[in-house]
């Protein structure tokens, strides 16, 4: 096993943080995020829908507060003032829990974060005592400034929320990693299991994703498979891995063959 | 009297907040309540009266990434 992280006041044993959105139900929620291993786990903040049957299960009741430690987001927020909020609404609706997902979002194509907006509500939010994980883009200035705000962990986007499409451009990830002194969690991007290795290889103190567990063909089988792809990418990060060569090198003795 | 609840106009009687929130069947549930931009802490329902032109809204927690 890895060692734990800290983010803010958590300590957490999973290096894989989660999402519950675009699950088929709660059940497949409940079985995917089990297979995960995550202790920390993302929710967003909706108005009740004042016509459902009040009886219908919540996703508190299958992601008890109790067990995971939750992360409620601000997505689908396009001002700092809207932002700020919905993170007082989850406060409250968590009985005091402070910390928050803070993500601003600029137009719906990409759902590139807005940083002017985010650095925005980040500073509110510090003001008002919440331990802050934030969403942004793979700039390294910005991820600086958010840091130096008081924000618990910067996690830069590995590419657009929803893509798949992988890290796109690990040279920033790179460069936001020897910067910081706070964790660097790649938030959003991953498509399948070797995009989260990439991740924790470049030393990353972990990954939050949804779409690559929640849209594959399995959602509980992924699951597992990024739990083993983090693991796997943190110890190969920890071990240190070979210089690449030009040439090759042989790995068997070149003397003593036969003649 | 009118009040707004999550964006929707509703003609209701003078009432406090928790007695509103017990006829939407809401009470016991996790929800946060706004009232006119501010946070109703869960132990102030009682003592909250609605007023006409209120603006409430009703939060909980769902699936999201």
């Amino acid at each position: 096993m890895t060692d734990k992280i800290q983010i803010g006041s958590h300590e957490l044993k999973s290096r894989l943080l989660v999402g519950t959105g675009k699950y088929r139900d709660l059940d497949e929620t409940s079985r995917a995020i089990e297979a995960s291993g995550a202790d920390m786990v993302t929710m967003a903040v909706r108005r009740t829908n004042l016509g459902q049957n009040p009886n219908e299960p919540n996703l508190l009741d299958v992601i008890s507060p109790d067990r995971y430690t939750l992360l409620p987001n601000t997505a689908g927020c396009r001002t700092a003032d809207d932002a700020v909020r919905t993170c007082r609404l989850a406060r409250e609706l968590l009985d005091g829990h402070n910390l928050v997902k803070l993500e601003v979002i600029s137009e719906s194509r990409t759902l590139y974060p807005d940083v002017v907006e985010t650095l925005r509500a980040a500073r509110t939010l510090v003001e008002d005592n919440f331990e802050v994980m934030v969403y942004t883009s793979d700039d390294p200035l910005i991820a600086t400034e958010l840091e130096s705000i008081g924000c618990v962990a910067v996690m830069p986007l590995g590419a657009p929320i929803g893509s798949g499409l992988g890290l796109q451009n690990p040279y920033n990830i790179r460069e936001i990693l020897d910067n910081l002194k706070v964790p660097v969690i790649v938030d959003a991007g991953v498509g399948t299991a070797s995009d989260a290795t990439v991740a924790m290889e470049l030393g990353c103190e972990g990954v939050l994703m949804n779409t690559a567990i929640a849209e594959a063909n399995d959602p509980v089988t992924m699951a597992r498979a990024m739990r083993l792809a983090i693991e796997s990418g943190r110890l190969a990060y920890e071990a240190g891995r070979m210089p690449r060569k030009r040439y090759a090198d042989s790995s068997s003795p070149e003397t003593g063959l036969i003649e | 009297m009118q009040v707004s609840v999550n964006g929707q106009i509703e003609e209701i009687q003078a009432q406090s907040l928790e007695s509103f929130l017990g006829s939407k069947l809401l009470l016991g549930h996790r929800i946060a309540v706004e009232l006119n931009g501010e946070i109703v802490p869960k132990s102030q329902f009682s003592s909250v009266m609605l007023m006409d032109g209120d603006v409430l809204e009703i939060v909980n927690a769902i699936g999201g990434g």
